[in-house]
């Protein structure tokens, strides 16, 4: 039997005593364990940033990238070998500002991998400069007179993008993120999980303490149905994203591999890579 | 009879001008002859002066020709543009419908033919093409039915009578034409081609095709001119291989997504051109530092910027081998013709797996969008190379013990396991590691990761690194190019000759590593040395001196106006060179 303690490594990570990134990698570790995975049979490629370092926290492949690229990286990799189990992952930095372009097409493209934010509205390893999420008046280092612009809602740019899946949880709730992440990688496609994980020594202002303070489990709320995206985006909007829990999820939708035309049912990288001469010379009769 | 003939069509974008010219080398090369196609072309899609000059030779052709004998007009603009290149004996086969004027100082004679009034009477003025084609034929002295298959092909779908009416549009001119030329009929009948099978394609078919034969079987890519038809090639045949192309959002996504495809053991690559290369820079580095393979397609055009995204340019050389910051082992070669084209790219992907590092093959618009005759590709050269890549089972491991991913070996190359292998685990990170790819600062680390990285640079296993002609034990001039450039210096070279120039010829293939010991013999039995190469500042002459120090030997001779060298020209500039004293 698979248990947490097989996705432990031997690195001790280098996070801030405190720092809420440490329960979202117990959080995937017991999660894969819970789903069976072995840990060769998992990858998580992950971004730059204090959170990024997680791919090096967790024995499975890993691969720590360049900042805001996990998410095309891990894409390729999907692709590769479609047996994998893929979890890309890193900051709000890393996602929302630098990667915010890829996070958009990846939910687009649905490529069935799973997503996770670790959004602590600060830029941490940088020590301490304001995010696409902190929120308008944050004062930073590089917002000395407080940040002008609107904080980004990441929720609602998802799902009007064409998730499919859609969650957010925090960090401290292990229980709930687990069985969260459980889902996202049950799930058909690209499962997009934004976590708060606060950072205890940049942002004094969204605290453990504030985020349990302001935030709304789903499951409280009596008759939200998952299914129903415009329920999904009028809750998320009428709690200021401040809600916890599985957001939306289109269980029916085909995945971006499902789709493509002629992508085998076993992993391309098992397949035979040298072409037929017939093949050859069909192709170069074309040009003739 | 001629042995060679150039031919040009043109009018305004988006007016049938490329099927035109199509339809005339198809045929062309269905006879057997060797063709080189240019097409000029601007940025917009409609409108804007078009042309496609094609020349046609019984024996190999890799260049451009000066001179022009039948320029096919469907624009007054047309003459204007091109008439300068026109021989005393060439003629202007122009549609009557625009009253077309022949300029004074023009030596060539002027036919003003009714092609889309005879095209009209058909049914339709689209058939105009045709009826320049059997004027065409008129002048080579070609039977309608070489233009039969051709037909058949583009208009079959459409039925028979369509076929019928294109190939009576075809004899309707060629008798129009035969009334007119008189006893020119025929005045530029070419000698009998060898009647042989040969592909006639752009080289950016040649690289796709090279993918594919190389067992890629991801590409990922954004759209940029001159690189956008390897993908759209791809997307065609990519999927009967179990393979796709995904376009991504951009070439950064386009990059990583290729690294990460590598990362999990399937041959994935790019292709771009300037622009998107400058936006892949830190992925190379991370391809390198990070030991992935990677293959990555530059298409040079005119840049900087923007630039001149439609034209011939060399000018990425620099920031192919140098534009990622800090310092990689990285691989940069250099085909030349569509033959080249083909077996570099499979070296390429070879290369990339062999020493797991990022290899750019490098190419420019003429060679990539210039249609040229190519050899059938031999099925028995293809190879397939993965180097230190174990697909079986490894060893057991101590409990959580990782993988030594980067262990440091002699030729710096580490075996190679991918994600899903039992036993594998490592990391792999962008940050300075260790043997099992654990972060490290280490300055013992440090240099043992760094020379490891950059021995494998001592192994490449690469096929002619240098092109070589030299029929001098010592030269007066040795011309030296890389790309596309090798078919217009093959044609000056016996030009010099002739002249008593005692002339050699090298083009690098393999630009990165540099081949030094090979270079600096040729270079060592040549009085001087010419660089030719298309951007400003000289940049494989610069390569060359940074290599090899005969810096007193090397000249430069530069074109960066976004036009090919020519070879009548090109032969003025180098002659003008050596009676400046320098030989
Ligand atoms: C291209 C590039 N630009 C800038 C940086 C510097 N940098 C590293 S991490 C980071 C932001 C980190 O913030 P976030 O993604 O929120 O991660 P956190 O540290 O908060 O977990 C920045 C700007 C970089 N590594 N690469
Ligand atoms: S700086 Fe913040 S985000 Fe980074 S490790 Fe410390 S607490 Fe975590
Ligand atoms: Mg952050």
């Amino acid at each position: 039997m698979v248990t947490f303690k097989d996705f432990r490594n031997n690195v001790k990570p280098n996070w801030c005593p405190g720092c809420g990134d440490f329960s979202v990698q117990a959080a995937i570790q017991r999660a894969a364990a819970n789903l069976e995975i072995v840990p060769h049979e998992l990858a998580v490629i992950s971004g730059i940033g204090c959170s990024g370092r997680i791919s090096g926290y967790i024995n499975s492949y890993g691969l720590h990238g360049i900042h805001g690229r996990a998410l095309p990286i891990a894409q390729g990799l999907k692709m590769a070998n479609r047996n994998l189990k893929v979890i890309a992952s890193g900051g709000d930095g890393d996602g929302f500002a630098i990667g915010m372009g890829h996070t958009i097409h990846s939910i687009r493209r649905n490529v069935d991998i799973t997503y996770i934010v670790m959004d602590n509205q600060i830029y941490g390893l940088t020590k301490g400069q304001t995010s696409p999420r902190s929120a308008a008046g944050f004062i930073t280092k590089s917002t000395p007179g407080g940040a002008i612009e609107p904080s980004l809602k990441p929720l609602e740019v998802a799902i009007s993008a064409g998730a499919t899946f859609v969650a957010q949880s925090f960090s401290t709730d292990l229980k709930e993120l687990t069985a969260i992440i459980e889902a996202g990688m049950n799930h058909k496609g690209f499962s997009f999980i934004n976590v708060f994980s606060p950072c205890v020594t940049y942002n004094k202002v969204n605290t453990y303490d504030w985020f349990k303070e302001n935030i709304t489990k789903l499951s409280s709320l009596e008759g939200y149905d998952s299914s129903n995206r415009a329920q999904a985006m009028a809750t998320v909007m009428e709690h200021d994203g401040l809600v916890t829990g599985i957001i939306y999820q289109d269980k029916e939708a085909q995945s971006y591999q499902d789709l493509v035309k002629g992508y085998h049912e076993e992993p391309l990288n098992q397949q035979d890579m040298m072409i037929e001469e017939n093949d050859l010379q069909e192709l170069m009769k074309e040009f003739m | 009879m001629l042995h060679q003939l150039s031919w040009k069509v043109g009018g305004q974008q988006g007016e049938g001008i490329e099927s035109t010219g199509e339809i005339f080398s198809t045929a062309m090369n269905r006879l057997g002859y060797h063709l080189y196609g240019y097409r000029h072309f601007s940025s917009r899609i409609k409108g804007g002066h078009t042309n496609n000059k094609i020349n046609v030779r019984t024996s190999v052709v890799h260049t451009i020709p000066d001179d022009l004998d039948i320029l096919v007009a469907f624009d007054q603009e047309t003459i204007d543009v091109n008439y300068k290149e026109l021989t005393s004996g060439g003629v202007i086969l122009a549609d009557a419908k625009f009253n077309p004027e022949k300029p004074e100082d023009c030596p060539a004679t002027l036919y003003v033919v009714p092609f889309t009034e005879v095209a009209a009477e058909l049914g339709t003025t689209l058939m105009k093409n045709m009826v320049a084609i059997g004027a065409t034929a008129a002048l080579l002295n070609l039977e309608d039915e070489v233009f039969q298959s051709v037909v058949d092909e583009i208009f079959g779908r459409k039925g028979e009578t369509v076929v019928q009416k294109n190939m009576t549009a075809i004899a309707q001119g060629h008798v129009l034409m035969n009334d007119m030329l008189g006893d020119r009929v025929g005045a530029f009948e070419l000698e009998q081609a060898d009647g042989k099978h040969r592909m006639f394609m752009i080289g950016n078919e040649a690289i796709a095709l090279g993918a594919l034969a190389a067992g890629s079987r991801i590409m990922s890519a954004y759209p940029i001119t001159p690189a956008s038809e390897i993908m759209e090639y791809l997307i065609k045949k990519l999927p009967k291989f179990g393979g796709t192309v995904i376009q991504t959002e951009d070439e950064i996504a386009a990059a990583t997504m290729a690294i990460g495809a590598n990362y999990g053991g399937v041959r994935a690559f790019t292709a771009s051109a300037g622009p998107g290369l400058s936006l892949m820079m830190e992925a190379i580095g991370l391809s390198g530092m990070t030991e992935q393979p990677l293959v990555i397609v530059d298409t040079q055009r005119g840049g900087p910027s923007t630039g001149l995204p439609t034209k011939q340019e060399q000018s990425d050389l620099m920031a192919m081998l140098y534009g990622t910051h800090g310092e990689i082992p990285k691989v940069v070669i250099a085909p030349s013709t569509g033959e080249e084209a083909f077996y570099d790219t499979i070296q390429a992907f070879n290369i990339a797996e062999e020493l797991q590092l990022p290899v750019i093959l490098l190419s420019d618009l003429q060679l990539s969008l210039g249609k040229q005759t190519v050899e059938p590709f031999d099925y028995s050269k293809i190879e397939i190379r993965r180097g230190k890549l174990e697909l079986g089972e490894l060893p057991e491991a101590e409990d959580k013990a990782y993988f030594k991913r980067f262990e440091v070996t002699e030729d710096g190359v580490s075996t190679r396991v991918v994600p899903g292998q039992k036993h594998g685990i490592h990391h792999v990170t962008g940050v300075e590691h260790d043997e099992t790819g654990k972060p490290s600062e280490a300055a013992g680390n440090r240099k043992a990761q760094m020379d490891k990285r950059f021995r494998k640079l001592d192994h490449v296993n690469f096929n002619v690194p240098v092109f070589k002609n030299t029929p001098h034990e010592e030269a007066d001039v040795l011309l030296v190019g890389f790309n596309s450039t090798k078919g217009v210096l093959e044609e000056i070279q016996p030009m010099l000759n002739e002249e008593g120039v005692k002339t050699n010829h090298a083009h690098i293939r393999l630009i990165h590593p540099f081949p030094t010991e090979e270079m600096k013999e040729l270079i060592g039995h040549a009085k001087k040395v010419i660089v030719v190469e298309n951007n400003a500042t000289g940049q494989l002459a610069n390569v060359i001196k940074m290599n090899i120090s005969a810096h007193e030997k090397i000249i430069s001779l530069v074109k960066y106006d976004g036009t090919p060298f020519l070879p009548k020209e090109l032969l003025g500039r180098v002659k003008e060179l050596l009676t400046d004293g320098n030989i």
